[in-house]
């Protein structure tokens, strides 16, 4: 297994805490259209997400991420060392 | 946004740009539809105290102003406007910077470094400038604004106008913020921005708590103290003074909209080098300055504020008392006991809401309805802001409102 599968695995985990409506979750997945979360779910989401990999995800960034897949990637790149 | 929301513009293809607003004017169709009085667009034909309005020809008590202490009809109040009108004119017709800055507005600021021992005081011309200005000119754009999730929008507003790193952490949670802050580069300028009084639940924050692991952090903290000023701490100057943290308080914001009871926004500090902020800040350099009746207004009623001990002790009273009648009637509240001067009553969903918001009008009461996206966890709320000029009396009456309201509507 990669760490890029490590981390979707681990991402995939995380996204099950809060997937109430036990929607089917992939790569491809949008956490607003098809996982459906409000702004509070998605701050406490990305807070988990933050705590399992000790990183910061901004604003700023998180607006960037629409994906499963593009959150796995943000995950990789913030998580090398020197990198906040 | 759904492609076939709203029609198709007349020229070529491209949407009509209000089709981004189709989901909510159907909400607002769907809520008038019931033949409900529209909550958002109530008109007071008269007002004749701080706590008394006629609305629909219907004489209202007013229980959603903001009008903590009182001083709209203060007549010392009064006179110092009525004075300023006719020695200074309507209005300055010009930024601080350029021909906006009269005796009236230095003495509003003297009031404020007064009112809050500081060295510095800068008025804005709203309480959200204040927040927009201060926000996005000291937060750069390698800088670091950490913020607590419900904070008022002028908050993100400052954060959206400036071009800063912006992190969020859950709502009063302390844990939560240091977390954060030892995650962020060492070297990096941070500003953490909290409230003193939080409004739509009107719940207070751990400022003793946040305020120390802010600072052991090396960041500066700005905290908006728009609900709280004039009768939380011993001087008034707000819960950071309350929890006896306010020396390690970088940044104040306030506004004149609330306790000092007419309009502008402020910030005070220590820094030696704010003034400087007076060229930088957008906010309050590319806008007009406050009219000289509005300053003056502001002075007399901050200098008042600061002897205003008794109106004080009422309205907390008056809190308490509201607090525990609306909870004895089996009323849902934002916080188990009265934290400030706002009481949230919260309400199963927006149709009841709205049904109750309605009810509470018809029996001679306009409290505020308040709904997602300003409520946190997509609450409708009716907000109650009480008023040290509400007697004792009119507390029962809007406790007897509250009840009939409740019982008609089938909330309680």
């Amino acid at each position: 297994m990669t760490d890029r599968d490590e981390r979707l695995q681990t991402i995939l985990r995380l996204i099950q805490d809060f997937n109430k409506k036990g929607v089917e979750v992939g790569e491809g997945t949008r956490f607003a259209q098809d996982l459906e979360w409000d702004s509070l779910t998605v701050m406490d989401f990305v807070a988990a997400v933050e705590d399992e990999y000790d990183i910061i995800i901004t604003m700023n960034r998180a607006a960037e991420i629409e994906t499963v897949g593009q959150l796995v990637d943000a995950v990789g790149e913030l998580s090398q060392p020197g990198k906040a | 946004m759904t492609a076939d929301a709203g029609q198709p513009s007349v020229r070529g293809t491209a949407p009509d740009l209000f089709n981004k607003f189709q989901p909510l004017i159907d909400q607002r169709a769907a809520l008038l539809a019931g033949g409900i009085t529209d909550p958002f667009n109530l008109v007071m034909e008269r007002v004749e105290s701080p706590t008394v309005a006629i609305c629909n020809g219907r004489r209202t008590i007013l229980l959603g102003t903001y009008n903590y202490m009182g001083m709209t009809f203060d007549p010392d109040v009064i006179a110092a406007g009525k004075r300023a009108l006719d020695e200074f004119g309507s209005g300055t017709t010009g930024s601080r910077v350029l021909n906006g800055t009269y005796q009236g507005h230095r003495e509003c600021e003297d009031a404020l470094r007064e009112f809050y021992a500081m060295d510095h005081a800068m008025v804005f011309s709203t309480g959200y400038q204040a927040n927009l200005g201060i926000i996005s000119t000291m937060a750069g754009k390698d800088d670091y604004v950490v913020l607590d999730i419900d904070s008022h929008a002028s908050i993100y507003d400052g954060c959206a106008l400036g071009n800063a790193q912006i992190v969020p952490f859950r709502h009063n949670d302390v844990d939560a913020l240091e977390k954060r802050l030892k995650r962020l580069p060492a070297e990096a300028g941070k500003l953490v921005v909290l409230e003193g009084v939080y409004s739509m639940l009107g719940d207070i924050a751990p400022l003793k708590e946040m305020v120390a692991v802010s600072k052991a952090a090396g960041a500066m903290v700005l905290v908006d103290e728009a609900h709280s000023m004039g009768f939380i701490g011993e001087h008034g100057r707000g819960v950071a003074e309350a929890q006896g943290v306010i020396d390690d308080v970088d940044f104040i914001i306030g506004t004149f909209s609330k306790s000092v009871g007419t309009v502008g926004g402020f910030c005070v500090s220590n820094h030696p080098k704010f003034e400087i902020l007076r060229l930088v800040c957008r906010p309050y350099v590319f806008t007009a300055s406050l009219p000289p009746s509005v300053v003056a207004t502001a002075a007399t009623s901050i200098a008042k504020l600061m002897s205003g001990g008794a109106k004080r002790t009422h309205l907390l009273e008056n809190s308490k008392r509201l607090h525990g009648g609306l909870k004895d009637l089996g009323f849902k509240l934002g916080t188990d006991e009265p934290q400030s001067a706002i009481i949230a009553v919260i309400m199963p969903d927006l149709e009841r809401g709205a049904a109750m918001w309605e009810a509470l009008l018809h029996e001679g009461l306009y409290v505020n309805l308040a709904r997602p996206p300003a409520t946190p966890q997509g609450m409708t709320l009716l907000r109650c802001s009480l008023c040290a000029e509400h007697s004792t009396e009119q507390v029962g009456e809007i406790l007897g409102m509250f009840e009939a309201a409740g019982r008609k509507v089938g909330v309680i």
